[in-house]
């Protein structure tokens, strides 16, 4: 195959070069759309001591809440934790880190990341906790804090079908953080539902284009529900 | 009596405009799409990612993959359209969303809001709250008044972190609807059959009552 083709064809292989101590960002909002199989590999690797960047942590048993059973996480940088009791119960004992982000500032951290932008200015959390220790610059009469991208040494991304030259579409509400994810990994490595041929895809319907895609596996996925609702 | 949460959804329902988009935090909030009237269209917008938010799904129609803000399971309505996170706070950000309802622990006359952290109690984090307050021009805050115990939750200044600075001009409790202006409460209408001195009672930042307060009507 050409130079170009990103399927890799183990979870060993997705995953292969994590290692301690390093930060991984993940797409998926809640349950919806996370790269659940990547984050069972890493949680069978054992890697510790990672910062992981994400808007939620999982809930118990499912999701990023499973590397918290083994304390692998040592530090989490997400807007919402309000899902995952054992997370509560490590954070309180203060065995695990928490950097509480605005979801808007979070995104655009992973999309300036991504971007090569090492900082940006947004009103959001002037005048809050969020603005502690941040530059404060007034622009036409508004403040405005200092936020700087984050970028990591891998991305992990739930995709719905992709080609073999790794040119992503999502499906739904899915998509979410997984865009602006994919583009911000030294490795960013995607996990999809179905891969096809170069050419089957419209080149205009792709959201995440092969170029921020370095590896690209075939899973099956559980897509657990977090919160069922259906109409009377 | 107080208000109860439809009547607040209804109240806030009279808020909406032909053609707004509308973005509906958590709880309360959510009701006010119960409300809409007769014949007026809004989109509503859920900052995961969907401009056009539908009703629940039937059992036949769930999808994992089509969810809210609130992880709740939903559809898509006729012309929604489906985005990114950062293509969602962009919209949230930069002004574009016409109406933002959300609740609050505490508001004060400054129009600061203190919504997503109880020191030592809760600490779940922000979620999308404070690129709603800092991004909006018109929001709401729905909550209730006072606490069970009787405390004001109108203050002079908020006593617990904050969600935004200076950004709320209108609240809507349980007892009343007021606008902030230059460093006070302005009471504007109350519920039905609450006076207007329970209401001074129970709102502790400063309050401007006008000779006249109308009762709402439901």
């Amino acid at each position: 195959m050409s130079g170009f083709d990103k399927v890799v064809h183990s979870y060993e292989e997705a995953m292969a070069g994590l290692e301690d101590g390093m930060t991984v960002i993940a797409g998926g909002f809640g349950l919806c759309g996370i790269p659940e199989n990547l984050i069972a590999q890493m949680k069978k690797m054992g890697t510790k001591d990672l910062t992981i960047v994400s808007n939620n942590c999982g809930v118990d048993g499912f999701g990023l809440g499973i590397l918290l059973e083994d304390r692998q996480v040592k530090k989490m940088v997400s807007s919402y934790v309000g899902e995952n009791a054992l997370f509560m119960e490590q954070l309180l004992a203060g065995e695990l880190e928490v950097e509480l982000t605005p979801q808007g500032t979070l995104a655009e951290k992973m999309r300036a990341g991504g971007a090569g932008i090492p900082a940006f200015f947004t009103a959001t959390g002037y005048g809050t906790p969020v603005a502690e220790g941040k530059e404060v610059r007034e622009f036409n009469g508004r403040n405005y804090i200092m936020e700087e991208s984050v970028t990591g040494d891998f991305a992990i991304v739930k995709g719905w079908k992709a080609d073999r030259y790794g040119n992503v579409i999502y499906r739904h509400t899915a998509q979410n953080f997984n865009p602006m994810a994919a583009t911000a990994g030294k490795i960013t490595v995607v996990e999809v539902e179905e891969i096809v041929e170069p050419g089957e895809l419209d080149p205009s319907q792709i959201h995440t284009p092969g170029i921020y895609v370095d590896r690209l596996i075939l899973g099956t996925f559980e897509k657990r529900i977090e919160q069922r609702t259906v109409r009377k | 009596m107080a208000l109860t949460r439809e009547q607040i959804a209804i109240r806030v329902a009279r808020e909406l405009q032909d053609g707004y988009y509308v973005n509906l935090g958590i709880g309360i909030p959510t009701l006010v799409a119960n409300y809409v009237p007769e014949g007026m269209e809004v989109m509503l917008q859920s900052e995961n990612g969907l401009l056009g938010m539908g009703p629940f799904p039937t059992e036949d129609q769930i999808d994992a993959d089509m969810i809210n803000a609130g992880k709740q399971t939903v559809t898509a309505a006729t012309g929604a359209s489906i985005f990114s996170s950062a293509e969602s706070f962009a919209m949230i950000r930069g002004g574009h969303v016409d109406l933002t309802v959300l609740g609050a622990f505490e508001v004060d006359v400054e129009g600061n809001i203190a919504s997503y952290m109880i020191p030592g109690k809760l600490i779940k984090g922000m979620g999308g709250a404070m690129d709603l307050v800092a991004g909006a021009d018109n929001i709401i805050v729905t909550m209730t008044h006072a606490s069970k115990h009787g405390e004001s939750k109108l203050l002079t200044k908020c006593s617990l972190p904050l969600t935004g600075a200076g950004c709320i001009k209108k609240v809507l409790t349980d007892l009343a609807y007021l606008e902030i202006e230059d460093g006070a409460f302005i009471l504007k209408e109350r519920a039905p059959g609450i006076s207007v001195e329970e209401i001074i009672a129970k709102t502790e930042g400063k309050l401007i009552v006008p000779d006249h307060v109308p009762e709402m009507v439901f």
